[in-house]
C-alpha cells in the first residue's frame, strides 16, 4: 500500500507497484503434481496405490480383448477351443451386420446408408460459418426430410401424397445446396441469383420471391422426370432392427421433444386456465408412468381409441409414445430454463412494445435453452439409453439383436462381447453427444 | 444518497420547453398489490416536455407510479391515459403505448445474448419493422450520443454498469418515443459510474424530451426537474417546483425526508 499522509503541502503521487510472477513450485506441470498427487506422504502413497489398480483393470482388459482374443471362427464352440479365456469377437464380427441394420434385407441397406448421409448433409450447413438462411435449412429438414427418409426405409408403392412429399423433398434438397455452394463461392444468396438472372433486380422486394418459386417450380419438375416413377421395394417395419431402429428412435424422439417441450412448458406457463391445466396434466400425467408402461399402451390401448379402418403399425405406435414422454420430461427442463431468467428481461422486452411471442422467441427462449443445455443434452443421453425399452414390446433395436446374437444356435452363450459391444456403440454416441454440448456451451458463453 | 455526484455543465437549471399539451393524466388511480394498497387515489397529469422526479422512501410506490404508465402494473381502479389512448386491458392500446414510452431499468436490463448494437436494433426492426441498415444507423447515432460508439460489438457483459444502463438509455431512444420513463437508473451503479449516467440524462432533458424519473440524485433534481413529487405510502404527499421544493417544503413529512437524504 502506497502510504497517504495528509500534508498541507503538495499531494503524495500515488504509483501502483509492478506485478511479480508467482513462485514457481505453484504453477505449471510440476505444480500440478505436486498441488494434486504428491501432497502429502498418505496422498504420495494413494497415487501409487490407484496407479497399480488402473493398471491391473487394464492389463486383464487388454489380456482378455486382445491377447487372447480371437476373430476369425465359425462358432462359440471353435472360439472356446482356440482360447477359452479370451474375447470370442469372431461372433461380433459374423454379426455385425445385423447389430447395425437388424434384419433388414442385405440388398436394400444402401437406402439405410443413403437416408442418414442424406441427414447429415442435410443437416451440414449448420456448422458452416457465414451462411445465411439456416434456419431455412433447419425448417425443410424438418418439414420435408422425413417423408424423403421415410420412403427410402419403407419403400414400396407412392400414394398421391407420398409421391409430392418425396419430389418437394428431392427439390428442395438440391436447391439448399446450390444457395449454399453459391454463397460459399460467390458470396451471394441463390435467391439474389435468381432474381438477378431474371432481371428482377429492380422490382420491388416484394416480388422478388416469385422468380424464385419459379424456379423451384423448374427443379421440381426436373426432379418430376427424373424420380417420378423410381420406386424401391417394400421393406416391412418388421424387419427394421438394430443400432438403424436405435438411431431412428431416437433422433426422431428428440428432434420432437425439442419443440414439444417448449410448447408443452410456455403453456403450463400460460395464464390460460384450460391450456396451463391440460399441459399440467400431460406432464404430470406422462412423468409419473414409467417408460414401459407408455410404451405398452401405446401399443395395446392405442388402437382402441382410433377408427378400426386406421392401423397404425407397432413401431409407429412406439415411437408416439416415447416421443410423448421425451416431451414431457424436456417440457420440465425447458421450464426450468424460463424460470431461469430473470425477470427484468421479460419486463424489458415488454416495455419495448414486443408481442408475446416475439419475446419469447428473441429475448427469453434463446437465453433459456442456452443455460439449459447440460440439462438438455443429459436429457438427450437418457432417451437414447431408453430406447432400448421398445426391445421388450419386441422390436429388435440394438439391444435385442445383441440378445439374439447369443440365443442362436452356433453362437449360444455368446453374452459377454455382444453386451460389451453394445456398451462401446452407445458410449460413442453418448459421449460425442456430450462432449459436442460443452463445446456448444463453450461457443455461446457470453459474460452475462 | 450522494449530492456530491457532480454534474458536468455547472449547477444552474436547464430551460424546458413545456408545452400546453398533456401527455399523461392518471385520474383517481389505486393499485393493490393482493391486499396490500400501493397507490392511493393517485391524480396526476404531466404535459409534454415536462420533467418531472419522482422520490420517496422505499416501498412508498414511486416504481409501480411509473410502471403503471406503460402498464408493466396493471392498475384495478380509476383511469390512466397517455397520449390520449386510455389504459385499460385493450392489448393494442397496451402496445401501441408501448412503443411510444421508453423505459430505463435500475438493473439496466440489457439482452445479454446479444450485442450492444442488437440490443438497441432489435425493438426497432421486430416492433416497427424497420429495414436492418436503417435501425443500425440510428442505433450508431444514439450509441454516439451516450459517447460509446466504439462499445457496438461488444456483448453487455463485457460492459460496466454505467455504459450498460448509457446502453439502456440508447436502446429505448432507438424507438423514438415520446415520454421516458427512468426507474431509479442509478441506484445500482458504483458511486464513479453515478455522473456518467447523470450527464447523458441532463442532456436528453435539453433536448425537450418528456421524462419522468424516481431517484434520489438531488444534483439532477435540481438541475433537470420542473416538478418534484415526494411520495410516501402509496400518497403524493408533496408536489412543488425544484426551487421550493428543497428550500420550503410544504408537508413536514417532506422535510423529514429530505433532512435524511441530504444530511451526512
Amino acid at each position: 500500500m502506497a502510504s497517504v499522509e495528509s500534508s498541507s503541502a503538495a499531494a503524495i503521487v500515488f504509483t501502483k507497484k509492478p506485478d511479480k510472477p508467482p513462485p514457481p513450485t505453484t504453477v505449471g506441470v510440476l505444480g500440478w503434481f505436486r498441488e494434486n498427487l504428491f501432497y502429502s506422504w498418505p496422498s504420495t502413497i494413494f497415487t501409487f496405490v490407484a496407479l497399480y489398480l488402473i493398471y491391473m483393470g487394464f492389463a486383464a482388459l487388454y489380456q482378455w480383448g486382445i491377447a487372447d482374443a480371437v476373430w476369425e471362427a465359425e462358432s462359440r464352440r471353435e472360439c472356446l477351443d482356440t482360447s477359452p479365456h479370451g474375447a470370442c469377437w469372431a461372433g461380433i464380427i459374423v454379426w455385425f451386420n445385423g447389430i447395425i441394420y437388424g434384419r433388414f434385407p442385405h440388398a436394400e441397406q444402401w437406402r439405410v446408408d443413403l437416408g442418414f448421409i442424406l441427414l447429415v448433409l442435410w443437416m451440414a450447413p449448420f456448422w458452416f460459418p457465414r451462411l445465411t438462411g439456416k434456419i431455412g435449412i433447419g425448417i425443410t429438414a424438418v418439414v420435408f426430410y422425413p417423408f424423403l427418409a421415410g420412403y427410402l426405409f419403407a419403400g414400396g408403392e407412392r400414394g398421391w401424397f407420398m409421391q409430392t412429399m418425396v419430389l418437394l423433398a428431392v427439390t428442395v434438397f438440391i436447391t439448399n445446396w446450390l444457395h449454399i455452394v453459391l454463397s460459399m463461392v460467390t458470396g451471394r444468396s441463390l435467391r439474389e441469383w435468381v432474381v438477378r438472372v431474371t432481371g428482377f433486380t429492380d422490382k420491388h422486394e416484394r416480388l422478388h420471391k416469385y422468380p424464385m418459386l419459379g424456379f423451384q417450380a423448374i427443379i421440381l419438375a426436373g426432379v418430376y422426370l427424373w424420380l417420378g416413377s423410381w420406386s424401391v421395394s417394400e421393406v416391412s417395419t418388421n424387419l427394421w432392427g438394430g443400432l438403424f431402429l436405435t438411431l431412428l428412435i431416437s433422433v426422431l424422439a428428440i428432434v420432437t421433444a425439442l419443440p414439444g417441450g417448449v410448447a408443452l412448458a410456455l403453456a403450463r406457463r400460460s395464464h390460460m386456465p384450460v391450456i396451463r391445466v391440460s399441459a399440467i396434466a400431460f406432464i404430470e400425467l406422462f412423468r409419473s408412468v414409467p417408460l414401459i408402461t407408455v410404451l405398452f399402451m401405446a401399443v395395446t390401448m392405442m388402437p382402441l381409441f382410433l377408427p378400426l379402418d386406421f392401423q397404425l403399425n407397432k413401431l409407429v405406435q412406439a415411437i408416439i409414445g416415447v416421443c410423448l414422454f421425451a416431451a414431457a420430461y424436456m417440457a420440465e427442463v425447458v421450464r426450468g430454463g424460463l424460470q431461469a431468467v430473470p425477470n427484468g428481461q421479460y419486463e424489458a422486452a415488454k416495455a419495448m412494445g414486443l408481442t408475446y411471442w416475439k419475446s419469447m422467441n428473441l429475448i427469453i427462449l434463446p437465453q433459456a435453452l442456452k443455460l439449459m443445455i447440460p440439462n438438455i443434452v443429459s436429457n438427450f443421453l437418457g432417451l437414447v439409453k431408453d430406447t432400448t425399452l421398445v426391445s421388450i414390446i419386441g422390436l429388435y433395436d440394438m439391444l435385442l439383436m445383441l440378445k439374439a446374437a447369443g440365443q442362436n444356435p452356433i453362437w449360444i452363450g455368446l453374452h459377454t462381447e455382444p453386451l460389451f459391444f453394445g456398451a462401446v456403440i452407445y458410449f460413442i454416441l453418448c459421449f460425442a453427444m456430450s462432449q459436442y454440448s460443452q463445446a456448444l456451451e463453450r461457443k455461446l458463453k457470453t459474460t452475462r | 444518497m450522494s449530492d456530491e455526484v457532480v454534474l458536468s455543465g455547472g449547477e444552474e437549471h436547464i430551460a424546458s420547453a413545456i408545452s400546453d399539451e398533456v401527455v399523461i393524466t392518471f385520474d383517481d388511480v389505486n393499485k393493490w398489490y393482493g391486499e396490500f394498497h400501493v397507490l392511493k387515489d393517485i391524480n396526476l397529469s404531466v404535459q409534454k416536455g415536462e420533467r418531472i422526479v419522482i422520490c420517496g422512501p422505499s416501498g412508498s410506490g414511486k416504481s409501480t407510479l411509473i410502471r403503471c404508465i406503460n402498464r408493466l402494473e396493471p392498475h384495478q381502479d380509476g383511469h390512466i391515459a397517455v397520449n390520449g389512448v386510455n389504459l385499460d386491458g385493450s392489448v393494442k392500446n397496451i402496445d401501441a403505448i408501448r412503443s411510444d414510452v421508453g423505459m430505463v431499468f435500475q438493473s439496466f436490463n440489457l439482452f445479454p445474448h446479444l450485442t450492444v448494437i442488437e440490443n438497441c436494433t432489435l425493438a426497432p426492426m421486430w416492433v416497427k419493422k424497420m429495414p436492418k441498415a436503417d435501425a443500425d444507423e440510428i442505433a450508431m447515432k444514439y450509441l454516439a450520443r451516450v459517447k460509446i460508439p466504439e462499445q457496438a460489438q461488444k456483448y453487455p457483459g463485457q460492459l460496466s454498469g454505467g455504459q450498460q444502463q448509457r446502453v439502456a438509455i440508447a436502446r429505448s431512444l432507438c424507438m423514438n418515443p415520446s415520454i421516458m420513463l427512468f426507474d431509479e437508473p442509478t441506484s445500482a451503479l458504483d458511486p464513479e459510474m453515478i455522473s456518467e449516467v447523470l450527464d447523458v440524462m441532463v442532456e436528453l432533458a435539453a433536448t425537450g424530451m418528456t421524462m419522468l424519473c424516481v431517484t434520489h440524485e438531488m444534483a439532477f433534481a435540481k438541475k433537470v426537474a420542473d416538478r418534484v413529487i415526494f411520495m410516501d405510502f402509496g400518497e403524493i404527499v408533496e408536489e412543488n417546483a425544484p426551487g421550493e421544493f428543497f428550500d420550503n417544503a410544504k408537508v413536514d413529512r417532506t422535510q423529514i425526508f429530505l433532512s435524511q437524504i441530504l444530511a451526512h
